[in-house]
């Protein structure tokens, strides 16, 4: 690889200022289009560093209640990838946080990999999160998107052997994700005593950033991880927020500071 | 024929699940090599499948539509084991293993609530905890199942996600899996979801077709029936009765789906027949799904059959062009059911009736005195309820 991955370079300038990167999540066309992306706009603005949408599957097996609903609603509305990818088309160039697509395989592959590879590069996209495609699975794909730029940003987490976070690390760009909990998204009021031990051997397997996910809800949790985690990825505690009219970047800024 | 180590028949296949997955999965597929192939652990199970499934099933050759159809009808008799279905061959291998991989806890989905049935029934004999995840839809329609499992010592969860049926609970209970793995061991129902799971229900199922073959050949000078047949939902009791009979190419394996009303437009389970490439629950298969790929909603008259995915060997087995399968509607599936009440005395599951609903309807298709066994994969006392209703809305009493 030549040039540092834009989700890499995001992550080391929000530590260089002394703070953990801030990785917010939305899925796609929540609470309706329009707020979407104006929350969008407002996130990046506000300086999130990576900004992560949810590309709505029918069957999120990874995702807790909250996510769930919200996903759910926005299929009735009709959200597709290809929406996504149009909409990011417009704002390219424009967008001073990395962005990354979370999503489920079937949605991708039916779009087709090597098309959406072409398709999200051009959009402006840095990278996928795929919660559903284990090392073993992610060969192809790994080749696809990274012949494109694009970082496939592996998953790890508390019953992750170091044999295995040595297979996710060789070769790993953009960041590492590290999942708080052995269970599914959902802000938790406490993580597991475990998780500090478990962070920290990740931390030293891999050479990108490791960032923290699933559970974090509140500024005061985040900040526990300084100096042990370089991001965090806040998702269904902004979901809870955005769904009930609250504003994202007003939810976000105490993360910021 | 067995899977790559990655889990791959062919193109359809392996282990898409997340990475918090992975060591549960990666820990059964070493039980399934090492404990499943033991001395000790098969002597435990060929036992209880004698001694409490009460194995080997009949295989029984119908007097009257064999003159009706001009064909020898055998039916293959799981319908007569503990608790009146198939499932519980496959239920009874996983409990075991549960135990001797030092497991307290069995989790298990459930569409028609008979694979829950039989998982609450194996966890109540080997003293393991069980917790049955069933679509909240399908609660209502089988809730004279629901009160088994609770007899059975089971607590049961009705699942209110998604399409509240099948599917959902299978979602549910992968959930549970990721959260409990130390502890719980995953009873899935059907050959899918990840790698090792279509392998090793097929292979506890495999006994069905055994069975089938060599009772067969003690009837009939050694020969081989010319068809065999089954209904396929996930797929597990069609691959249990077509895996012995793989090898033996003249013997045609024909699976058979859930067609749904047959109205154009409706809702169905004919995954193979209509559905297309995907990843969905763990495993890259045939799908009902959308362009944009999201899962489509599946429907049956039988709850057993309302799946909108479908174990990936029988894919493999589609595209080698060594299984055949179609599907049959709802009235047709009624027919076979109302038949073989009528015409034999035996009440079948509204799945198994199926697979004997297309023979009925096509005795052409199959050799003029020839021989055809059928895998009667269950019996219908539970779903008395759905055909009591088809009963009402017709005013009659099935002919
Ligand atoms: C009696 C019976 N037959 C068939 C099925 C369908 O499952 P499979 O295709 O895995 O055999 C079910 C599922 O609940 C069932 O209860």
């Amino acid at each position: 690889m030549g040039r540092e991955s834009r989700l890499t370079e995001r992550i080391k300038a929000a530590n260089a200022a002394g703070r953990m990167a801030v990785v917010p999540y939305l899925p796609f066309g929540y609470p309706d289009r329009a707020r979407f992306w104006a929350e969008f706009e407002a996130m990046d603005a506000a300086g999130a560093d990576v900004i992560e949408i949810g590309v709505p599957f029918s069957d999120p097996v990874a995702d807790g209640p909250v996510i769930e609903e919200a996903v759910n609603k926005v299929l009735e509305d009709g959200v597709t990838l290809a929406e996504i990818i149009a909409g990011l088309r417009t704002r390219a160039g424009t967008v001073r946080a990395g962005v990354v697509l979370m999503g489920y395989v079937n949605p991708f592959m039916q779009y087709g990999w090597e098309r959406l590879a072409d398709d999200a590069a051009a959009a402006g996209v840095h990278g996928f999160i795929i919660p559903d495609m284990p090392f073993e699975e992610s060969g192809e794909v790994r080749g696809i998107l990274g012949a494109r730029g694009l970082d496939l940003i592996p998953l790890v987490g508390l019953n992750t052997s170091p044999e295995r976070l040595a297979m996710y690390a060789d070769g790993a760009t953009g960041f590492a994700y590290f999942v708080s909990v052995l269970g599914t998204t959902g802000a938790r009021e406490s993580l597991p005593e475990e998780i500090f031990e478990r962070l920290a051997l990740a931390r030293k397997a891999f050479s990108v950033p490791v960032a923290l996910g699933f559970g974090i809800g509140a500024p005061e949790q985040a900040r526990r991880f300084l100096g042990l985690a370089d991001a965090v990825i806040i998702g269904s505690a902004l979901v809870k927020h955005v769904g009930a009219g609250g504003s994202a970047k007003a939810f976000l800024e105490p993360f910021l500071k | 024929m067995n899977p790559t180590e990655s889990g791959y028949f062919g193109e359809f296949g392996g282990r898409y699940v997340p990475e918090l997955l992975m060591p549960p999965v990666l820990e059964l597929t070493r039980a399934v090599q090492e404990i499943v192939p033991s001395e000790g652990f098969q002597a435990e199970l060929k036992a209880a499948l004698r001694d409490y499934v009460g194995r080997p099933s009949a295989l029984y050759r119908c007097p009257n539509i064999s003159k009706d159809l001009g064909l020898n009808l055998w039916l293959k008799r799981e319908d007569l084991n503990h608790t009146g279905a198939h499932k519980i061959n496959n239920c009874i291998g996983q409990a075991l293993l549960t135990r001797m991989m030092g497991k307290p806890r069995m989790i298990a989905e459930t569409g028609a609530g008979q694979h829950g049935v039989a998982t609450a029934t194996a966890a109540a004999m080997l003293g393991l905890e069980c917790v049955v995840y069933m679509g909240a839809v399908d609660v209502e329609r089988q809730a004279h199942n629901v009160r088994r499992m609770q007899l059975l010592g089971a607590t049961v969860v009705a699942v209110q996600s998604g399409t509240k049926t099948l599917k959902d609970a299978i979602n549910v209970a992968l959930k549970d899996w990721i959260a409990n793995q130390r502890t719980t061991h995953y009873c899935i129902g059907s050959v899918v979801g990840p790698h090792p799971f279509p392998q090793l229900v097929r292979d506890f199922q495999a006994v069905i077709g055994q069975e089938a073959l060599e009772q067969f050949a003690a009837r009939n000078m050694g020969g081989l029936p010319d068809a065999v047949v089954a209904c396929v939902g996930g797929g597990s009791n069609a691959m249990g009765m077509f895996h012995a009979f793989v090898p033996h190419e003249s013997v045609r394996l024909i699976g058979v789906e859930a067609a749904g009303s047959g109205e154009p437009g409706c809702w169905h389970s004919a995954t193979l027949t209509k559905g297309t490439l995907g990843v969905f629950q763990g495993v890259r298969t045939k799908l009902l799904q959308t362009a944009d790929g999201q899962i489509d909603p599946s429907h049956s008259i039988a709850p057993g059959l309302d799946y909108p995915g479908v174990g990936p060997e029988h894919a493999f087995l589609q595209s080698a062009g060594r299984a055949e399968y179609v599907c049959l509607n709802d009235d047709r599936a009624l027919n076979g059911f109302f038949t073989l009440c009528r015409r034999e005395g035996i009440i079948p599951a509204l799945e198994s009736s199926h697979a004997v609903g297309w023979v009925l309807d096509n005795p052409g298709l199959l050799p003029k005195g020839g021989h055809v066994v059928v895998c009667l994969s269950g019996r219908g006392d539970k779903d008395m309820g759905i055909v009591e209703d088809v009963l009402a809305r017709q005013g009659g009493e099935g002919k």
